[in-house]
C-alpha cells in the first residue's frame, strides 16, 4: 500500500510570516497538532508542532503576560529541515520512519519539495486496523504450521475449495522458530466445517479451542 | 393500564430457510409456540399473524439496490458474482426461493409488534422470527438479510418520535443495529456478547462508543469466552440498569439471541438456561420502570434449536405474561411426545438444566476478573457523566 492512498490531501499549512496566534487558531479549528510551513510556491520549508507552540507560550501562571509573543512570526519557532516522505513510499516504510524519529506526523512532499499531503500516526494505525480486517464482519481462526514453504497456500486452498472468502491474513512468528502462526479472518459466521476439514488434514488449530487454554 | 401481550407468529415465518444443513432454522419458532401452548400459556387470542413489510418500510434502513438484489436472488435472477457483492449467495447467506418475501415477513412481524405496543393494543409484543441483527444497509451478513430491529427502531423514531433503547444479548455482537444508529442521539444500543477476538463478527469492542451526536450511546460489553451464568448475569444486570437510568428511554427493544448456551455449537460462553430466564425478567422491570411498560422483544441467534431455544424463548413470553414461575419442573409430556421423534438429540426433561451440564471451567477467577475490567471500561463514560 502506498502513502498516497492513505495520506490526507487537504492539508492545513501556513507561511513563515504567519503568527504563532494563527498557528494556535489553525490547530484548534482543525484539531491538528502539526502545521507544515511553506513558501509562496508551496514548497516545504519547516514544520510547527503543538509542542513548539506550547514552548513559545507563557506559562498558565502568567497567562496574561507577554501576550506580544503570540504576534511573533512562525519562522522564529518552526523546525527545519523537516523529515518528510514521498507519495510513492510504502506505508510500512513510513511507519518505521515515524518510529525511528519518534515523531507523530510526516509532511508528504513531491520531488521538488512541493507539499502534497500529510500523514499522522493515527492514519497509520487506522490503516493497520484495516489491514487486519478487524473492521469487517468475520471469524478469526489461528493455525500453527511448520515453518516451511507452501503452508499458507495449502491452507488457503482448503478455503478456496469451500468457497470461503478470506477477509485478511497475518503470518506471525512462533516462539519456536520451527513453527509459524497463520491468522485468518474469514467472512463466515459458522466456521465449524472449515475447522473440521483443517483438523482432518492434520492442522493444529490454536483457536477455537477448549476452556483450559488462554486464548 | 394495558397489561396484555401479543405473540406474533405464523407458519409462513418458517419459510425463512436457507437449506436443510444450515444452522439457522426457524423451526425453533414452532417448537417454542408448541411448548407454550402445551403448557396452556398461549391462547389463540394472543396470537397475531405477521404482515409483509413494504419496500418503503424496508427502505427506512436498506438501499433500494440491495432490496432489488434480494428480490432477484429469490427468483434466480442474479449472477453469483453480483450476489456476492451484496453478501448474498455466500456460505452464511445462501440464496433460496422467495427470499425477499420470507425476509420481508420477518420485518413485518417486528413492525407489527411495534404497532401493537405504540397503538396501545398491548403493553408488550414478541416477534421471535425477528432479531436479525447482522443485516447492513446494503449487505447481508451472518445469516441475516433484512435488519428488522433497525427498521423497527427507525420506524419508532420516524412515526412515533420515540427514544429507543436497544438491548442485545445474542452471543454475537449486534453490529448491524449499532452501525445503523452510530451517530443517532435518540437511539442507544447496548450489546453484551462474546468477545470478537475470535468470534464473528469480530467487532463490538468497548471503544466503539458512537460518533458525533451519538457519542456515548453505543455501549459494548464484550465478555470472555467461557464466562458462565454468574458472570454473564452480573455484566447484563449492571449494564442494563445503568444504561437505562442514563438514557431514560421511551421504549425498549430487546434482541434475545439464545446462542450463549453451553450446548450452542457456534459460541463459547457456557451459559445455562438460567441466564435466559433472568434476561427477560430484568428487561420487564426496566420496561415498567422507565417506559410505562413499552417493550418489544425479538428473537435472534440460537443454534441448538432442540434443547436450548424453545425453553429460552418461552421464558420471554412467560415473563411478559407474568407466569415465569410456571416454568419449573418437567416439560409438558405432550410436547415431548410430539417432537422427540423429530429431534436428533434427546430433548431436555425439565425447564432447568442439570447442575452437571458441563465440566467445571478452569481459569474461572481470571475470566471473572477480566469481565469486571471490561464492564468498568464499557460504562466508564456513563458513570463519569453522572458524577
Amino acid at each position: 500500500m502506498l502513502v498516497e492512498e492513505i495520506m490526507n490531501q487537504n492539508v492545513q499549512y501556513l507561511t513563515k510570516t504567519d503568527t504563532i496566534e494563527d498557528a494556535i487558531h489553525t490547530m484548534n479549528q482543525y484539531r491538528i497538532r502539526h502545521i507544515p510551513i511553506v513558501d509562496k510556491e508551496k514548497k516545504l520549508i519547516g514544520i510547527v508542532s503543538d509542542r513548539d507552540v506550547r514552548d513559545a507560550s507563557p506559562s498558565i501562571f502568567h497567562a496574561e503576560e507577554h501576550l506580544e509573543d503570540f504576534k511573533k512570526p512562525l519562522k522564529e519557532i518552526m523546525v527545519y529541515p523537516v523529515v518528510t516522505a514521498h507519495p510513492l513510499d510504502f506505508v510500512e516504510e513510513v511507519a518505521s520512519v515515524l518510529y525511528e524519529h519518534d515523531i507523530s506526523a510526516l509532511p508528504i512532499a513531491a520531488d521538488d519539495d512541493t507539499l502534497v499531503g500529510m500523514i499522522t500516526e493515527t492514519d497509520i494505525l487506522h490503516t493497520l486496523v484495516k489491514l487486519t480486517g478487524a473492521h469487517q464482519p468475520s471469524s478469526q481462526i489461528e493455525i500453527q504450521v511448520h515453518n516451511v514453504a507452501g503452508q499458507l497456500a495449502d491452507v488457503a486452498g482448503i478455503f478456496k475449495e469451500r468457497g470461503v472468502n478470506v477477509t485478511s491474513v497475518l503470518v506471525y512468528p512462533h516462539t519456536n522458530p520451527e513453527y509459524k502462526i497463520l491468522v485468518f479472518r474469514l467472512q463466515l459466521m459458522d466456521p465449524r466445517e472449515v475447522i473440521n476439514v483443517l483438523k482432518e488434514e492434520g492442522y493444529h488449530i490454536k483457536w477455537p479451542t477448549g476452556p483450559e487454554v488462554h486464548p | 393500564m394495558i397489561n396484555n401481550s401479543v405473540f406474533i407468529y405464523s407458519e409462513e415465518q418458517l419459510t425463512y430457510k436457507f437449506n436443510d444443513d444450515h444452522p439457522f432454522n426457524h423451526i425453533r419458532l414452532q417448537l417454542t409456540k408448541d411448548l407454550l401452548q402445551d403448557m396452556n400459556a398461549l391462547s389463540s387470542t394472543q396470537l397475531l399473524a405477521p404482515r409483509i413489510a413494504t419496500d418503503e418500510e424496508i427502505g427506512l434502513i436498506h438501499d433500494p439496490g440491495y432490496i432489488d438484489a434480494v428480490k432477484k436472488c429469490g427468483h434466480g435472477g442474479l449472477s453469483i458474482g453480483i450476489a456476492n457483492n451484496y453478501g448474498l449467495g455466500t456460505e452464511d447467506v445462501p440464496m433460496f426461493a422467495n427470499m425477499h418475501e420470507a425476509s420481508a415477513l420477518l420485518v413485518g412481524g417486528t413492525l407489527q409488534a411495534v404497532e401493537e405496543v405504540m397503538e396501545g393494543r398491548a403493553a408488550h409484543a414478541l416477534n421471535l422470527g425477528g432479531g436479525l441483527h447482522h443485516g447492513f444497509r446494503g449487505k447481508a451478513s451472518g445469516f441475516c438479510i433484512y435488519n428488522d430491529s433497525s427498521i423497527a427502531i427507525e420506524y419508532l423514531r420516524k412515526v412515533y418520535g420515540m427514544r429507543v433503547l436497544y438491548i442485545d444479548t445474542d452471543a454475537h455482537h449486534g453490529d448491524g443495529v449499532q452501525w445503523a444508529f452510530y451517530e443517532d442521539p435518540d437511539v442507544c444500543t447496548l450489546s453484551i456478547h462474546e468477545t470478537g477476538r475470535y468470534l464473528f463478527p469480530g467487532t463490538g469492542t468497548v471503544n466503539e462508543k458512537g460518533q458525533g451526536k451519538g457519542f456515548g450511546l453505543s455501549i459494548n460489553v464484550p465478555v470472555d469466552a467461557f464466562s458462565e451464568d454468574e458472570s454473564l448475569l452480573e455484566m447484563y444486570e449492571t449494564a442494563v440498569w445503568e444504561v437505562a437510568d442514563f438514557f431514560k428511554p421511551d421504549i425498549i427493544v430487546t434482541q434475545n439471541g439464545a446462542d450463549a448456551h453451553y450446548y450452542d455449537p457456534l459460541t463459547h460462553l457456557s451459559a445455562s438456561v438460567r441466564f435466559f430466564k433472568e434476561i427477560p425478567r430484568i428487561a420487564h422491570e426496566i420496561a415498567h420502570d422507565y417506559c410505562d411498560g413499552k417493550w418489544v422483544a425479538v428473537g435472534g441467534g440460537g443454534y441448538d434449536i432442540w434443547r436450548v431455544v424453545p425453553r429460552a424463548w418461552s421464558f420471554i413470553w412467560l415473563e411478559m405474561e407474568e407466569k415465569l414461575e410456571e416454568a419449573t419442573g418437567p416439560l409438558p409430556t405432550s410436547w415431548h411426545k410430539k417432537w422427540q421423534p423429530h429431534a436428533p438429540v434427546k430433548l431436555p426433561e425439565a425447564w432447568e438444566d442439570p447442575s452437571s451440564l458441563y465440566p467445571p471451567i478452569p481459569r474461572r477467577d481470571e475470566i471473572n476478573e477480566k469481565n469486571h475490567k471490561t464492564l468498568e471500561k464499557a460504562l466508564f463514560h456513563i458513570r463519569n457523566e453522572r458524577k
